[in-house]
């Protein structure tokens, strides 16, 4: 198994990492560079070795760092490298801990221990095949192999829970590796005592409990099932040094962690961007003509193309938006969306469509400019190794795909293997996505029929519902707040534990505001929380808005909402606070524009504001408010 | 170049990435004693890259009978034959 196969191979990687070794300055974007390439398990150590000596730390400010206990039933140590360089490879730094061998519960226990005192924001549970089928064997009846079940699920709900109240954060629990060698063969599933099926239903029990209690898994057994146990684990090295996941595969296993961590971060890629020509058909539509592309049924490579796109349009249907940048005449890529009787992406699937002579770099700008998301959210799926090349180079923050032997059946395989789109679960925002997106295109239609600004939005009959934050939403919310960049005031990352919290203390409040319009609905748009500092003031803890509603007068609205929200407290003052980051300098003068008094700036561009409630006045606006628990 | 001085130069190479030098001069007595971070968890990675270099599976009475770096090119040279 080659690892890491979607990742470029550098060239002169060992003399880069030696230049690493000793230059000075800023090196940390070298060291992301040279994460991501295809490296084996000596080089990831190697790097994160490193990385380590130097003590290379991100600029301030870029992500959030991530404090990871990885606690575990055998040894650990030999991951831990392949987690923190998963970590460098998406830009988020890792720093990890690791319990004393097998003593995981006593540090979990003991609030004196080093574990405590580490503080993780992560906890990564990693227990052995051996160390959860104690008891089990083969004479043992159906009721007491049940019962045992019981007892490991419990065990691993009670560490759950210990993790939870002491830390809060991700909790991540890695799934059971199955390496036991079948006793029955094929019917194994019917010998009650035997540790295979015992660890199948342990997965399948694990998988169940999981979102009741808010863990995220680590699938190594979904992983193992693919590439074959042999690969993932040797049964000498268990015997040689407990180490079940083999060594070997340390960056692979590194890489799924830190796709988890970055999931959490909302660091996921969130659009894939395909090419055109020998991408999503065979041949050169300029060239070959509508019937002279190799597209479906009746040639394997044409079934292959087709099986491309059906894996793309999977993915918009929950929630990755597709976008096309080729260099074409723009008639003529779109004469095969429209006329192609193969053809299983339709036009409306595209929420960004750029066939134009421009290089592919300027058009991936455009996509995610008109997308309103970050060039680093962007997958780009070319078949044209110097199309590859020149956006790595030029965008080294859109992932870009190494495509296996120019093979349209094997595209699929490599996205889905290289995780850009890691996701810890799907909303119904998610879902409805692309339709979102056709109904921005309508909308922009009607404001280029309309003559002025405010015959536009009287005519999009907006609608804002609001509610306090509730169980529904919750996940919506918490993801929301750690995905927002643009447009977000302070990019305070609260997790469930802190959105809870707001729930419940009587002198904060939590809203999430959704708009609709004759278009249809845009979903839950802003997050607010305020929270009462004394008797007399309410500050702004976080105001998120989403960057598709703007110039639609919800910023004033909003404010409407929250100043009424405070004075039900009892505030008589506002505050508003901007806190900068390398994204959010769209919002910094935003206070000031809703009429807030600045009150001081900090040298770095930071700011309070204040506005006298007493005297408020609320906009009129045409969004008509109401509130509503429908989340 | 012979057969072992094929195997010495791979190794070389191996050595050199699992220390993160460029000048490791391997010779049939080296042992782990003779070099600074040679452990446990450094033995596990030359054994597994030798493995995949070499396309060869070492057992564990082969990997327990090593002492120097000339054992181990002998038990490659021997699974190679």
């Amino acid at each position: 198994m080659e690892q890491l196969r979607w990742l470029p191979e550098i060239m002169d990687w060992r003399q880069r990492l030696r230049a690493l070794a000793t230059t000075h300055g800023e090196i940390w974007p070298h060291a992301v560079a040279l994460a991501n390439a295809r490296i084996d398990f000596t080089r990831t150590n190697a790097l994160d070795d490193v990385v380590r000596r130097r003590q290379i730390h991100p600029p301030a400010a870029a992500t959030k760092p991530v404090r990871l206990a990885v606690l575990g039933s055998s040894t650990t140590a030999h991951l831990l490298p392949g987690i923190r360089v998963g970590g460098l490879r998406r830009d988020i730094f890792i720093s990890t801990y690791e319990s004393e061998y097998g003593q995981y519960l006593q540090a979990l226990l003991d609030t004196g221990s080093a574990l405590h005192a580490f503080k993780p924001s992560a906890v990564l549970f990693v227990f052995d095949a051996q160390h959860l089928t104690q008891g089990l064997h083969a004479a043992l009846t159906e009721d007491d192999a049940a019962s045992l079940l019981a007892e490991t699920l419990a065990r691993l709900q009670n560490c759950w829970s210990l993790a939870r109240e002491a830390f809060g954060g991700q909790i991540i629990q890695q799934t059971a590796l199955d390496v036991f060698p079948p006793l029955l063969g094929s019917n194994e599933y019917r010998l009650a005592g035997s540790k295979s099926g015992f660890l199948a239903r342990l997965n399948a029990a694990i998988r169940e409990s999981a979102a009741q209690y808010g863990i995220d898994l680590l699938a190594v057994d979904e992983a193992a099932r693919l590439h074959g146990i042999a690969t993932w684990h040797d049964p000498a090295l268990w015997h040689r040094s407990k180490q079940e996941v083999t060594p070997a595969l340390s960056p692979t296993y590194g890489d799924m962690v830190a796709r988890l961590i970055a999931a959490q971060q909302g660091r996921s890629r969130k659009c894939l961007v395909l090419d055109l020509d020998n991408t999503l058909w065979g041949g050169v539509i300029g060239d070959d003509g509508l019937d002279g592309i190799v597209l479906g049924q009746g040639s394997p490579l044409g079934e292959g193309f087709v099986a491309v796109q059906a894996y793309a349009r999977e993915l918009a249907r929950r929630g990755i938006i597709l976008a096309v940048s080729s260099k074409n005449d723009e008639a003529n890529a779109l004469e095969v969306f429209d006329k192609h009787p193969e053809m299983l992406l339709k036009r409306r699937d595209i929420a960004s469509f750029r066939a134009n002579w421009d290089d592919k770099a300027a058009n991936l700008r455009a996509v995610a400019d008109e997308l309103n998301i970050g060039l680093d959210s962007l997958v780009f799926l070319d078949d044209n190794p110097f199309e590859r090349n020149f956006v790595r180079e030029n965008l080294p923050m859109v992932a870009v795909p190494e495509v296996p032997d120019d093979d349209p059946a094997l595209v699929p395989g490599i996205l889905a293997e290289a995780g850009y789109f890691e996701s810890l679960g799907i909303t119904n925002e998610d879902r409805q996505r692309s339709a979102q997106y056709q109904e921005n295109r309508a909308r922009n239609q009607l404001r280029a029929t309309a003559t002025d600004i405010e015959g536009y939005l009287r005519a999009l009959d907006m609608r804002m519902i609001w509610s306090r934050f509730d169980k529904i939403s919750q996940q919506r919310v918490v993801q929301l707040i750690n995905k927002t960049n643009q447009f977000n005031l302070t990019t305070r990352r609260h997790n469930d534990a802190d959105v809870e919290g707001v729930m419940a203390d009587p002198k904060s409040f939590g809203l999430h505001i959704r708009l609709l319009d004759r278009f249809g609905d845009n979903g839950i748009i802003a997050i607010i929380i305020g929270r009462m500092l004394d008797d007399e003031a309410v500050t702004i803890d976080t105001w998120l808005m989403s960057c598709r509603v703007l110039g639609r007068q919800v910023e004033p609205t909003t404010l409407n909402l929250i100043a009424a929200q405070a004075k039900a407290l009892g505030a008589k003052t506002l505050i508003g606070q901007y806190i900068p980051t390398k994204k959010n300098a769209m919002v910094r003068d935003h206070y000031v524009k809703l009429g807030f008094e600045l009150v001081c700036q900090s040298p770095d561009g930071g700011s309070l504001a204040r506005l006298d409630l007493t005297r408020f006045q609320p906009a009129a606006t045409f969004i008509q408010v109401t509130e509503g628990a429908d989340a | 170049m012979t057969d072992d001085a094929k195997i010495y130069a791979d190794l070389t190479e191996i050595f050199n990435d699992v220390f993160m030098v460029d000048d490791m001069k391997l010779t049939p007595s080296l042992s782990a004693k003779d070099v600074a971070g040679w452990d446990s968890f450094k033995q596990i990675e030359i054994m597994v890259s030798v493995e995949e270099r070499f396309g060869i599976k070492l057992n564990t009475r082969e990997i327990d009978s090593l002492k120097s770096v000339g054992d181990l090119a002998r038990v490659i040279a021997k699974k190679k034959a």
